[in-house]
């Protein structure tokens, strides 16, 4: 992991003039940004408006028409990265008819972590009871934890979330923001999409994107100043009605 | 490459496969219960067992690790497991190594499996030694594992993977020697019957049922068979892309 003074002096993820095009949709028609280290950055807007998208784009798995991404330095998705970014998509990438231990077993040799850190993560995520269940057996909410387990376990300097908490109970979800903020504390960027706008408040950053565009990139409470709005959703609306105004 | 990857890669698909009694039981069960019902089809004509088992021995377990394996693979890019790997420190030869491997471990034993009831319990009779029909068989099994995989990565759902079956492998079938021998067949067809995989497979079968000693050309086959299963090994694993649309 990245230790504190890097974290006080770089920004983890550069994107800039990133365009991005799927099946003949310009999805991201010239994005630039930068993603400050050791913070929790939201990236809040509707569904379809990029935050997806963008998020491949910093892991490195999505075909890119034109701009660069840099991560820690180097492009997204070269090699040196592929251990130091960890990333969980939407929909659970773990396999059915594994246990919830074997699922992090494998994906732990694969990344040439120790087998202990399974058992680590698996208690972080709060699956510790479940662990010989098969992951197919799982209810939606636990396979999304093995899932997020899965993309702790390298111990990631930069860690990608796509809507981590989506079917959660309040009171895991509250603990899961609880092990981001432990995690950013101790030095990882994460970067977490989400479309409930009241996680916003738990971030330190937020990105409000639309339309492939963001459309504001500040921190909680002084982009409630800036809009004079009094929660995040509110601050949404106010800047679209800003845009639409010539 | 890692060799410790790979090999975690081949333990995994064992593992999923153990848990999937219809596909092991198709794996294992269904060629030797194919070979079967072709002994009891000529149970009045054992000739026409003995000239057709050999090359049915090739052409049931092409069919069945072709199929399966095209299917199964096909699940972890549906899964997104794929995508999940390939942004983690793997190389695209571990995977398609690990899935060649622990298939390859179910194609030996359901080629021994059938060679075994073929020769033993339905009396089949070859000129050539009962090893090499083994090793003919175990390799015919590998090569449509191997097949498989690559073509799996030209299908989006496993409705499209079934439907290579018809477009690739049964052309195979009909060309390989089974039904004419491929010297009489029309020129063009020959030739074309010079580049498909199972042509090799069905002729070093046709050549054990004839031969007591082994020659060239059952060497020659041989090492085109496993020349496939490199290059689809290979093709396979250039054909990933860590980025997609």
């Amino acid at each position: 992991m990245m230790n504190s003074m890097d974290a006080a002096t770089t920004s983890v993820v550069e994107v800039s003039g990133l365009r991005v095009v799927r099946g003949g949709r310009v999805v991201l028609p010239g994005l630039s940004t930068t993603v400050p280290a050791g913070q929790i950055t939201g990236l809040l807007g509707p569904s379809g408006c990029g935050k997806t998208t963008l998020m491949r784009c910093i892991v490195g798995v999505q075909k890119t028409q034109g701009g660069s991404v840099r991560v820690l330095g180097e492009e997204s998705g070269s090699p040196a990265l592929r251990r130091r970014v960890g990333y969980m998509t939407q929909a659970p990438s773990v396999y059915d008819d594994l246990t919830v231990r074997e699922n992090l077993r494998f994906f732990a040799s694969v990344l040439g972590a120790p087998g202990a850190r399974s058992d680590t993560v698996i208690d972080t995520v709060g699956l510790g009871s479940s662990v010989d269940s098969l992951a197919g057996r799982l209810s939606g909410g636990e396979r999304s934890r093995v899932s997020l387990a899965v993309a702790m376990l390298s111990e990631p300097a930069v860690m990608v979330l796509d809507e981590p908490t989506v079917g959660l109970d309040p009171v895991l979800r509250r603990q899961l923001w609880g092990t981001f903020a432990e995690l950013a504390r101790a030095g990882a960027t994460i970067i977490v999409s989400s479309h409930v706008m009241d996680e916003a408040a738990r971030c330190d950053r937020l990105m409000l994107m639309r339309d492939g565009e963001l459309i504001a990139d500040d921190e909680p409470a002084s982009l409630l100043a800036h809009t004079g709005a009094h929660d995040i959703e509110a601050a949404f609306l106010a800047l679209v009605d800003q845009e639409a105004r010539p | 490459m890692n060799p410790k990857i790979t090999g975690a890669v081949a333990r995994r698909v064992l593992t999923q496969l153990r848990r999937d009694h219809r596909t092991l039981a198709m794996m294992l069960v269904l060629p030797c219960l194919l070979v079967s019902l072709l002994w009891w089809m000529f149970d009045r004509n054992e000739q026409v067992f003995d000239r057709l088992g050999p090359p049915l021995l090739a052409v049931f377990p092409f069919i069945v690790m072709f199929l399966v394996t095209s299917v199964t693979t096909l699940r972890e890019r549906s899964s997104g497991t794929l995508e999940r790997l390939l942004s983690m420190p793997m190389a695209k030869l571990d995977l398609l190594l690990g899935y060649a491997i622990a298939f390859g471990v179910v194609a030996l034993v359901q080629a021994l499996l059938a060679v075994s009831l073929t020769v033993g319990l339905l009396g089949l009779e070859v000129a050539g030694p009962l090893w090499a029909l083994a090793v003919v068989a175990v390799l015919d099994a590998i090569l449509g594992t191997t097949l498989g995989l690559l073509v799996s990565a030209f299908a989006e759902t496993e409705f499209q993977a079934v439907q290579f079956m018809p477009a690739l492998v049964i052309p195979q079938i009909l060309l390989c020697g089974l039904f004419v021998p491929r010297s009489a067949l029309p020129d063009v067809l020959d030739n074309v019957s010079d580049v498909l995989p199972l042509s090799y497979a069905v002729d070093a079968m046709q050549q054990l049922q004839r031969l007591e000693a082994l020659d060239n050309d059952f060497g020659l086959d041989i090492a085109v068979i496993v020349g496939f299963v490199v290059a689809a090994v290979a093709l396979g694993a250039a054909t990933l892309r860590r980025r997609t649309g």
